[in-house]
């Protein structure tokens, strides 16, 4: 049986739900200065359901970032977990992205690793809270895709050499209520909060790549793309400046993706803010509707006159 | 977001001042441990490093994933279902998480899969773990029973159980008590029967085994027949199978999560560690030193808990127009609290250093004599002469035997009186189940009784106390640099002095019965003379811990006074009003 693939889509983010004083500037826009870097929080269960994944059958779990070069501690925390190995996407050509450039660049590199069987990743940033990227990317690799997965029901892995053999069965949450679908692999599936509790670091892995810093070496060797290969390690720079090769992190630019630069960063990205509108909830008093059939027909009848309904 | 080791100012800063740089270089082997094992250390400030980041770890798991689910903890208990104990959900989640976290072997050597951490950073993990959850503190806690098989069990044992531990696959107990031998261990009944295979057979029956039900237990047992002493006790590894049964679990006042089992073996097979006979006098002694440890550890974070409850409770309680914290009679409780607090806690990690010490010495003249003995090069390094490093591991070893007591017994029942008082700030409402003081009181109670009561940890104590082991300790600590708080070190050496004159009026009496009365008080008050120092040291660096050194002084001093008096003045010939009084 061939070793299952899962890359898993992560991406760093300010802290929203931690938001202290200085977390807005002035026009609106996010400080992001203000606040900490964080995992952002559903990319980390989708990592948790890779990692269950992996605990179940043979895989080798690859996440998988874009962002400036202090992005790596994502990266860290997702080895600190037990991935196998981790990519860095940085390039300036990459900055000001919107989902439509990100997915592009994510797509490529996935393409890059010779493709997945499992795609993972949260259903949303709390920074854009777009919920894009995952269906884009899918999209664009040509792939099924299970959105809002609440639970992976399901896998039976892809058999050897025969290609679109295995599947998996997975619960997405829908409006009012669960839906199980079935999809051959490869697939794409954007994982939400409710799916797992994600597994705290291990201090050993901590203890192990807590230096590593996010410097490819400058000739990475590609043998590291067949996951067969023995000399499949890349190495990273450790702290003292010498190669650290424990674990297999590489950082991939544009030309590494061969990508379209048209395609990238912000001059691939088309959506534009127009206005932002800085909304203040006046605080008013609550007011009690009685749960009955009148009350709530009073209450949906109020709201369609206040054009919040309809 | 709640981590008990970011929020525990007091704690970061016992770890930064902690004298670890020697006890970390011996642990490590120089550091040559970096070559074979990608996780270990390559420096101090990189252990340092790694000792902070693991701390920050547990202390995320034991805020935000163990706290939370104590209270359902408590409520749902550990049951007997069919002979077989079943853990309370928040116990197994938990364990699960610090199984996740790699934190099962915290002290064991990396080869068996430990950390091979310092003591004193595994009793802070352990604190930690502790101010979330007490009761799965002992399931957790008991991993350190697997130190005792690295000490004394042959490689094999070693290679076959260690990283079974490491790895948290299983977890342990202590089988040693009994209905008719529980302080007095020397009576143990419990049978051991060699076989022509060399393995042995148990069969008895063991009374108030903490996690009896755990995958492997250290049996003590009688392995020589007719022998009726401790040199008649061996040390047994067993493994759970059909052979021992659980008879019933107890209904206690506290420790809910935390299963105390009674066991009955019926020929149940098992294996000897190290050697016959020395199953009490040196392998129980070695185990009981380290648990006692882990206990003080446990009441430091219970009270911790308590502490930070009545605080809160204080300030946002309402009364009279104002919370009740801005009462004095209410701050006076919680300053006591919070002194009381840090003083044990200075001397929970004055100890901790001490084993670590003396540990790390044992681990240094072992490898100095296997190079002596294969021919080798002694290893590189500082620490080769192993008559300096034998010198020294006999006054490691004498301060561990009475640092180890004196810091079990501080610690306990410093615990219970901060319960105490945070239930009374929270008045009415802490006698309810609503709020969680009232585990925390429940639970504080068991800590000055098991693993020795505190009487017990009395008797440990008073040799060094009286003998030079105390003096030879405080004399090196006076010698220290005070001089930002000369006025204050002139009230902790007067102190001193009291304690030094009773000590003198007990020696000299040479009556065993006046000794034994006044026992209590020596160890008091040596007690509070050693937190004094140790405050006092805390205290020159640090504008807060000077206040709470004045205030512990203050009271300490009134408290040394107070019991030196009764000392002093005390008349032997009125304890033959003893048994009178104490008659029922």
């Amino acid at each position: 049986m061939p070793q299952l693939r899962i890359v898993v889509l992560v991406k760093q983010v300010p802290d929203t739900a931690n938001v202290t004083g200085e977390a807005m500037k002035e026009d609106g826009t996010i400080n992001r200065a203000a606040l900490p870097a964080v995992f952002n929080p559903e990319d980390l269960n989708a990592l948790e359901e890779a990692l269950k994944l992996k605990d179940r059958h043979d895989a080798r779990v690859t996440v998988m970032t874009m962002g400036p070069p202090a992005a790596v501690q994502v990266l860290r925390d997702s080895l600190y977990r037990g991935a196998d190995e981790v990519i860095l996407l940085t390039d300036r050509a990459f900055a000001g992205a919107d989902t439509l450039a990100t997915s592009y660049a994510l797509s490529l590199a996935v393409r890059k690793l010779g493709g997945a069987d499992l795609v993972l990743c949260g259903r949303q940033a709390i920074d854009g809270d777009t919920a894009q990227v995952g269906p884009q990317t899918a999209e664009k690799l040509g792939y099924p895709q299970i959105t809002c997965v609440s639970r992976i029901d399901e896998l039976s892995a892809p058999a050897d050499g025969e290609a679109g053999s295995g599947a998996i069965t997975a619960t997405r949450s829908i409006e009012g209520g669960f839906e199980t679908l079935t999809s051959p692999l490869p697939c794409l599936l954007t994982v939400t909060g409710e799916a797992n509790d994600p597994r705290p670091a291990s201090v050993k892995m901590v203890m192990t790549y807590k230096g590593i810093a996010a410097e490819a070496m400058p000739e990475y060797d590609d043998s590291y793309l067949n996951p067969e290969s023995d000399d499949a390690e890349v190495c990273m720079l450790g702290r003292d400046g010498k190669p650290v090769c424990r674990a297999k992190v590489v950082q991939w630019d544009h030309e590494a993706l061969v990508a379209d630069r048209e395609a990238l960063g912000l001059r691939g990205s088309p959506t534009r803010v127009k206005e932002i509108e800085s909304v203040v909830l006046a605080q008013s008093e609550a007011r009690m509707v009685t749960p009955d059939e009148a009350g709530i027909a009073e209450l949906v009848h109020e709201l369609i006159e206040e054009h919040i309904l309809g | 977001m709640s981590n008990f080791f970011t929020d525990n100012a007091d704690l970061r800063q016992t770890l930064r001042s902690l004298d670890l740089a020697r006890v970390v270089r011996l642990r490590e082997d120089g550091y040559a441990q970096a070559r074979d094992f990608a996780y270990a250390p390559g420096d101090f400030d990189d252990a340092l490093d790694s000792y902070t980041r693991t701390l920050e770890i547990v202390g995320d798991i034991a805020g935000e994933f163990v706290e939370p689910r104590a209270e359902d903890v408590d409520r749902a208990g550990a049951e007997l279902v069919e002979g077989e104990v079943v853990y309370a959900p928040g116990i197994v989640e938990s364990l699960e998480r610090l199984t996740q976290a790699d934190l099962m072997g915290i002290t064991l050597p990396r080869k068996y899969g430990g950390l091979n951490f310092p003591v004193s950073v595994s009793v802070m993990i352990v604190e930690m773990v502790s101010r979330a959850d007490p009761a799965l503190m002992n399931i957790f806690g008991l991993q350190d029973i697997s130190e005792t098989v690295n000490k004394f069990a042959d490689d094999e044992m070693k290679a076959a159980y260690l990283p079974r531990f490491a790895s948290g696959e299983v977890t342990g107990s202590m089988a040693l008590t009994e209905p008719e031998a529980g302080s007095d261990l020397q009576n143990v009944q419990l049978k051991a029967t060699e076989q022509p295979d060399g393995t042995w057979r148990l069969n008895g029956v063991k009374r108030f085994i903490t996690n009896g039900n755990g995958r492997i237990s250290l049996v003590l047992a009688r392995s020589e027949e007719g022998t009726t002493d401790a040199r008649g006790l061996s040390m047994f590894l067993y493994e759970r199978d059909e052979h021992m049964r659980i008879r019933r679990l107890e209904d206690k006042l506290g420790i809910h999560g935390s299963p105390t089992c009674e066991l009955q073996f019926d020929d149940a097979p098992a294996l000897l560690i190290g050697d016959r006979r020395r199953g009490l006098t040196t392998y129980v002694m070695s185990l009981m030193n380290g648990a006692r440890i882990a206990i003080a550890a446990q009441a430091q974070g219970i009270a911790e808990a308590a502490f930070r409850a009545a605080a809160k409770y204080a300030a946002e309680r309402i009364q009279f127009g104002a919370p009740i914290g801005d009462l004095t009679a209410v701050k006076g409780l919680l300053a006591d609290m919070r002194v009381g607090i840090e003083a044990a806690r200075a001397l929970l990690y004055e100890t901790a250093l001490i084993v670590d010490t003396k540990e790390v010495l044992e681990h240094r003249i072992a490898q100095l004599q296997a190079a002596e003995k294969a021919g080798e090069a002694p290893p590189a390094g500082p620490d080769t002469d192993i008559k300096t490093l034998r010198g020294e591991l006999k006054t490691y070893t004498r301060l561990a035997a009475l640092y180890t007591p004196l810091a079990k017994a501080c610690c306990t029942e410093m615990a219970n009186q901060v319960a105490y008082d945070s239930l009374q700030v929270h008045g009415g409402s802490g006698y309810m189940r609503d709020f969680a003081v009232e585990r925390y009181a429940r639970d504080a109670r068991i800590t000055n009784i098991y693993e020795g009561t505190t009487q017990l940890q009395v008797v440990a104590a008073i040799g060094g106390v009286l003998g030079g082991t105390l003096a030879g300790r405080l004399d090196q600590y006076d010698a220290e640099d005070f001089s930002a708080t000369l006025e204050l070190l002139a009230r902790v050496r007067h102190a001193r002095a009291r304690l030094a004159e009773a000590t003198a009026r007990v020696r000299d009496a040479g009556d065993v019965r006046f000794r034994d009365f006044h026992a209590r008080r020596l160890t008091e008050m040596a007690i509070d003379v050693n937190c004094a120092y140790l405050m006092l040291r805390a205290a020159q660096t640090d504008a807060r811990r000077l206040l709470a050194a004045e205030y512990f002084v203050a009271a300490a001093s009134a408290r040394v006074e107070g019991a030196a008096a009764q000392v002093l003045g005390g008349d032997p010939s009125l304890l033959d009003a003893l048994t009178t009084l104490a008659s029922g």
